[in-house]
């Protein structure tokens, strides 16, 4: 599979994978191991930041994942930043998903706040991978601010609803000039693989994996899935879906004219 | 009390049926008119396994665990069910601030970072000013605080917001006003109105969590659960950053409670409450103290339940001395928090300890 390339790093997986939810550290490890993922986010409430001792941050080996820490809680552009320059100063760790989710249902991002922190977090040096709505117009402005990637949901989260906005996703990986990683909702490895045969480059999945029965079979179904949609969509796959052959052609009586010639 | 068009004892199955049909997790009156009437008991089967599937996919294979901090039980209330009623002639207890921080240490030492901290009606002595700096004192060591104490206003909610308290908890109690009369003969609370006004002046204030009850056992359960559902909807519909969670604080024997007087809840409708609300709720969180028996409360972490106490103490300086204070109830699990996690791994969920982060607080200073 093709290398994912996010601000100025190459990944060889196009799977990341979240870290709530699961039932112990060691099954996350050992799904993360199996997910092949080279990208982990970790919300930053969830763990004690400054402790190499946090039982979460332990389980996860940063010599072979990316830690991306996620400002999930904030409910406006003052905390997701205020938590940002904290992981920073903690860790060194200058990459986050920023997550500014007012609303403790559904979990949906805010986009005025999403792009405001965005703006000032890109000031600051941070690499920036926002999570959105599925708004092509919002993924333009983030573009435009400077983020590393779009991060646009595909369902409510945790909802494993799979590709409710697919038309507005078809738009955005049109028109995006940053990686689009399809992030929330995808349920089922059946999912994950369309966003990929659709053209995004890469997938975020947490939930589907941390409460299926066995988390690491799910993480290597996923891990399979994905491939198999980036490998489809270089493939030619999604052309090919697109374009009309009918078996009564509407033109064939040209053909037929120029034979009686 | 609401009304609806039916009493929960019309309720046919075939009402049960449909209502377990709609999608887990939403909410209609209706649907939990079914889900608690009398005809839902023999669906509670069915009920416990949609609840337990949506818990999982809401919040994951996760406990949150909390310890609560008892600081007066001096009270000018006699709410005529509780412990701490004035008229009640039990050694009472206050702790200055470096007492309640030798408490929190104790707390700490047990590996909690999400501490409640509780009072009666003592204003004057448990004041904002007193609450603002145990706030502060304690951010260093908790990554979530949260109080359980008498009604502000606003402002002084705000105030506490600004200090690091991110939640609030404080139960109707009882819905119906009769009842509610009955039992807050007198002082600050025994206005029912003012006290309903409480769950909007926290959420105006910015607060994230609202904490939202009927002690169970003082009326009706099935007609309390209706208008607990219906606060709960009223909340979320106009304060839509701040996250309604519910306790299930059933009456319990306390000293100098007379025990006749109540309609103790069974455990079959506890469980049958928990559930129902989950399944209108898919969100909340649903809160269980150590009020329950531990082989109750093992069960319920398996049906919807999300975040529970271990270890409590429920007078005030009990956890660093034992004290003869009165105590708000008696707690019936007795076990360690060590020992409560390790029953939490063993029905297969991780206990978590933190799952907020002092970060959000607007003083706490960042990187720069």
């Amino acid at each position: 599979m093709d290398k994912l390339a996010i601000a100025d790093r190459e990944f060889n997986s196009r799977l990341l994978v979240g870290t709530g939810k699961f039932a112990s550290c060691e099954i996350m490890a050992e799904a993360l191991e199996k997910s092949g993922t080279e990208i982990v986010t970790v919300a930053l409430r969830r763990v004690d930041i400054e402790n190499k001792n946090d039982d979460m941050l332990r389980a996860i080996n940063v010599k072979k994942y990316l830690l991306l820490p996620n400002t999930s809680g904030a409910r406006d552009a003052e905390e997701a930043v205020r938590l940002s320059k904290l992981a920073r100063a903690a860790t060194g760790i200058n990459w986050v998903k920023l997550e500014v989710t007012p609303d403790p249902y559904y979990l949906l991002p805010d986009p005025v706040e999403t792009l405001k922190a965005a703006e000032i977090l890109v000031k600051d040096g941070f690499i920036v991978l926002p999570y959105i709505n599925a708004d092509p117009v919002l993924a333009k402005r983030l573009e435009d601010a400077g983020t590393a990637t779009v991060m646009p949901l595909a369902s409510p989260i945790g909802s494993k609803q799979g590709l409710r906005t697919r038309a507005a996703l078809e738009i955005i990986i049109e028109q995006a000039n940053v990686p689009v990683v399809v992030d929330a909702g995808l349920g089922l490895p059946s999912h994950a693989a369309d966003a990929m045969e659709m053209g995004a480059d890469a997938v975020l999945v947490n939930t589907a994996i941390a409460t299926a029965a066995e988390p690491s079979r799910m993480a290597t179904a996923f891990k399979l899935a994905v491939e198999a949609g980036r490998t489809a969509y270089k493939a030619g796959a999604a052309a090919a879906g697109k374009r009309a052959s009918a078996s009564s052609p509407l033109t064939g009586f040209l053909r037929d004219n120029k034979e009686e010639k | 009390m609401i009304s609806t068009q039916k009493h929960p004892n019309e309720v046919k199955g075939s009402d049960v049926e449909r209502a377990l049909a709609t999608p887990a997790g939403s909410y209609s009156l209706e649907k939990l008119l079914a889900l608690i009437s009398p005809a839902a008991e023999d669906y509670l089967e069915e009920m416990a396994q949609q609840a337990r599937q949506l818990t999982i996919q809401r919040f994951g294979r996760t406990i949150r665990l909390y310890a609560p901090l008892y600081l007066s039980n001096y009270c000018i209330n006699n709410c005529r069910y509780c412990g701490f009623n004035k008229e009640n002639k039990s050694e009472r207890r206050r702790l200055t601030i470096e007492q309640a921080v030798s408490e929190a240490d104790v707390i700490a030492s047990e590996g909690f970072r999400d501490i409640l901290l509780v009072s009666s009606e003592d204003r004057k002595f448990i004041s904002i000013d007193y609450l603002s700096e145990l706030a502060g004192r304690l951010r260093g060591k908790f990554s979530s605080i949260s109080i359980e104490v008498y009604q502000m206003t606003t402002k002084e909610y705000a105030k506490l917001f600004a200090a690091g308290i991110e939640g609030i908890t404080l139960y109707q109690e009882t819905y119906d006003r009769d009842i509610y009369r009955k039992y807050h003969p007198a002082g600050p609370k025994a206005d029912y109105d003012h006290r309903l006004s409480a769950a909007d002046s926290i959420a105006q204030a910015g607060m994230r969590e609202i904490g939202i009850a009927v002690l169970l056992g003082l009326s009706d359960w099935r007609l309390e659960a209706l208008a607990l559902g219906e606060h709960a909807h009223y909340l979320m519909k106009r304060y839509w950053k701040s996250r309604v969670s519910f306790s299930f604080p059933r009456l319990r024997p306390a000293k100098n409670v007379d025990r006749t007087q109540f309609s103790f809840l069974s455990d079959k409708n506890l469980v049958q409450m928990i559930i129902a609300l989950r399944l209108c709720f898919a969100d909340s969180g649903l809160v269980l103290s150590t009020r329950e028996s531990a082989e109750l409360r093992d069960h319920l972490i398996e049906v919807g339940i999300t975040k529970i106490s271990a270890g409590s103490k429920t007078s005030p300086g009990g956890y660093s001395q034992p004290t003869n204070a009165v105590e708000q109830f008696e707690i019936d699990d007795t076990r360690s928090p060590a020992q409560v996690a390790e029953m939490i791994r063993a029905h297969g969920f991780e206990p978590v300890w933190k799952d907020w982060d002092i970060a959000f607080v607007k003083s706490c200073k960042s990187e720069e």
